[in-house]
């Protein structure tokens, strides 16, 4: 009896303790700026949640060291609370409901990937809970109207184009023919509608249009029909898998295209894996650390690939560089605001007009960063075998000179 | 050329498909077990050979050293967790190896990371017809591979004594178990070749396409259709109907478009049952 007395004060205690910790916790408390985020740290997109989470710490601590954050003339400092999403969209969606309402966090930052993207945005639309992302880049994201969603990446209509431009300048202006093999997801048909735009702008011609289905890693069947129609440009996009297939079956059938582009390159560490193989493919990319834009916190992009790389180890991949920027735009919009009421940060969110290491950052009305172009690098590698991407468009941002048309196989 | 093209590309790509096949169709005939997990057994088998690979070994050298790890997490599995559902209905077995699979899947992304990666064999490339038909040298080598396997595998079963003892639980378990054959060796002897069987296509997978940790069910799938359209127990029926999915899925895919290369080989499987029900029930008007 006793016993049963002691063991229920000991567990009304725990409850009582546990339910004040989850109040403190809420929003803006003493001199935290609490934000929430659900992030893949396991799953299907766990190196890419973990590339995500990684910059956003990296952001946290610079900001933090470096005065924080002034709001009505006092300093705060910014804390983020983490759930693991699993990579799954309906998981992502409860996790976004359960930061707002039980955690009371009143600004988000972004999950990795657009479809979970899309899973939380109904969410924190619905509880008017600002949310800054920098892995959703889908374009269905910026129709529908959100008003509390701000991305500070390129859409993903704007992937590929920037290619099909590069094609048609290297043939003195006239329409090319291009061949198209997209993965059926919402991403990769995202960047496939920015080609077809862009192969409309410049009177050039489609010859294959493939769809590539989501399970099956073989695209021989497209790559035979390359090789009969000659296009002079190839894309390629369906994420790490689609970069090393297309890469992979490309050199073993020896196919022969005057200029390759593809996405995810760098997420799939190609010039690592596929060393030589890769050389001369294209590959479209929100970040590079040559860029030369400038910020007070990470100086440029050079500076931030070597700070990053000594605390975790690796180079930073551009999933973690718009990560650290999405806390840069928070930190401004926040001391714009002046306030932490949710629509007046809102408001300054959407006035926001910036330049970080990462690029301009200036939102559409639909959320999306319309400041920033895309840039293509080029796999480049010398004779010993070690390979580099190095940035050749847009012409302003150039470190290296385009190779085009790509030699064929037998003269490689 | 095109179509020879397609063709070979087809064949070459049903032949591996048909040794994951063999092995469903050995231990579903035995066990009477449809295996879920077949297909991240084989993609763990492709993480043995990567890593060969990663360690400066020739991932080729997977296809031996693969199947014989495979074959022992093949028993142990059997051991934990199929022992206990051999006998009972079709779906509590396909429940646990669902859950097999699941637990596979998240084991080897926590252990591997879920990157896509693949093993270089840097076996070049043969050109045929004045260049016009080009095979990957690594294509064929998983072809040859799986051929020698299955060879193997058959004239194992023919003439050893344990090949013996599974082809007569096959036939009745019970009858087996009266005449002195050890039933629950025969099984955990079924799962391990089985799973050894998906070690070699792993390894060979690894080499001429990519490895993931979610990317098993696939490979599921396509050796379950391929049984269904063989029958159980039909070895050349297997080896036929997974070269003959991979050239019709080759040439679905060239003619219609790649959107449809799916499609189309689900298409035929229903075809294919529609005519077998069809076939079944003039049997049974005759019977009567």
């Amino acid at each position: 009896m006793r016993l049963n007395k002691i063991l229920l004060s000991f567990i009304s205690a725990l409850v009582i303790l546990f339910s004040t910790s989850i109040a403190s916790f809420a929003k803006v408390v003493g001199d935290k700026i609490i934000l929430g985020a659900a992030i893949s740290l396991t799953g299907k997109y766990s190196s890419n949640g973990v590339h995500t989470q990684n910059g956003y710490n990296m952001a946290v601590d610079r900001i933090n060291s470096m005065g924080g954050v002034k709001v009505g003339g006092k300093t705060y400092k910014f804390d983020i609370i983490y759930y693991d999403d699993e990579s799954n969209p309906k998981r992502a969606a409860q996790l976004a409901e359960r930061l707002i309402s039980q955690d009371g966090v009143e600004f988000m930052l972004g999950p990795y990937s657009s479809g979970l993207t899309k899973a939380i945005a109904p969410v924190t639309e619905k509880y008017g809970v600002p949310m800054v992302e920098a892995n959703g880049a889908s374009r269905s994201l910026f129709t529908k109207g959100y008003k509390y969603l701000f991305a500070v990446l390129a859409p993903a209509n704007l992937y590929l184009d920037v290619a099909i431009d590069l094609a048609v300048e290297k043939n003195n202006g006239k329409g090319v023919t291009v061949a198209m093999a997209f993965e059926q997801d919402a991403f990769s048909q995202d960047v496939r509608l920015g080609v077809l735009d862009a192969i409309k702008r410049t009177g050039s011609k489609k010859v294959i249009d493939d769809k590539l289905p989501k399970e099956l890693n073989d695209m021989a069947a497209t790559l035979v029909k390359v090789k009969q129609m000659k296009p002079d440009v190839l894309v390629v996009s369906g994420h790490t898998k689609g970069a090393l297939t297309a890469i992979r079956q490309i050199s073993e059938m020896k196919v022969d295209v005057p200029m390759l582009a593809m996405t995810h390159c760098d997420a799939a560490k190609l010039s690592k894996q596929h060393g030589k193989n890769s050389q001369y493919a294209l590959c479209a990319s929100q970040w590079h650390k040559t860029l030369t834009y400038k910020d007070d916190f990470f100086k440029d992009g050079m500076t931030y690939d070597a700070d990053f790389t000594k605390e975790f180890g690796y180079a930073p991949p551009y999933q973690a560089a718009e990560s650290s920027a999405a806390l840069l735009v928070f930190k401004d919009a926040f001391e714009r605001a002046n306030s932490f009421d949710q629509k007046k940060v809102r408001d300054a969110l959407a006035a926001t007009n910036m330049q970080t290491f990462y690029g301009n950052i200036k939102f559409a009305e639909g959320g999306q960063n319309v400041d920033k172009p895309m840039v293509l690098f080029q796999v480049m590698c010398d004779d010993a075998g070690k390979c580099e991407n190095k940035v050749v468009a847009p012409t302003k941002w150039a470190s290296a000179k385009l190779i085009h048309p790509i030699p064929s196989w037998s003269e490689r | 050329m095109i179509s020879v093209q397609a063709c070979l590309d087809g064949i070459l790509l049903g032949i591996l498909f048909a040794l994951i096949a063999y092995g469903m169709a050995l231990q579903w005939g035995v066990m009477n077990i449809i295996n879920i997990a077949q297909g991240d057994l084989v993609i763990l088998g492709g993480y043995i050979a990567y890593f060969m690979y990663l360690y400066g070994i020739h991932p080729a050298w997977g296809v031996i050293v693969a199947p014989v790890i495979m074959y022992f997490v093949g028993i142990v599995i059997y051991k934990l967790v199929i022992n206990k559902v051999v006998d009972r209905d079709l779906f509590i077995s396909i429940l646990a190896t669902f859950g097999i699979s699941i637990l596979f899947m998240q084991l080897m992304n926590f252990a591997f990371g879920a990157d896509v990666v693949l093993a270089n064999s840097d076996y070049g490339t043969t050109m045929l017809f004045n260049n016009n038909v080009v095979l990957p040298n690594s294509k064929i080598f998983s072809a040859f591979i799986s051929i020698l396997f299955a060879i193997c595998l058959v004239i194992y079963m023919k003439k050893s004594k344990l090949g013996r003892a599974i082809r007569a639980t096959a036939q009745n378990a019970r009858a087996a178990k009266i005449l002195g054959v050890d039933t629950e060796k025969v099984y955990a002897a079924t799962f391990g070749i089985n799973a050894a069987l998906c070690g070699v296509a792993g390894a060979l997978i690894s080499i001429t396409f990519t490895i993931h940790p979610y990317m098993g069910l696939p490979y599921t799938i396509r050796s379950f259709m391929i049984v269904i359209v063989a029958g159980l127990g039909n070895l050349p029926g297997v080896a036929m109907s997974g070269m003959g999915l991979g050239v019709f899925e080759e040439f679905a895919d060239y003619i219609l478009g790649t959107e449809f290369r799916i499609g189309s080989v689900f298409l035929l499987l229903v075809l294919i049952l529609v005519y077998r029900r069809f076939k079944l029930s003039r049997k049974r008007e005759y019977l009567k």
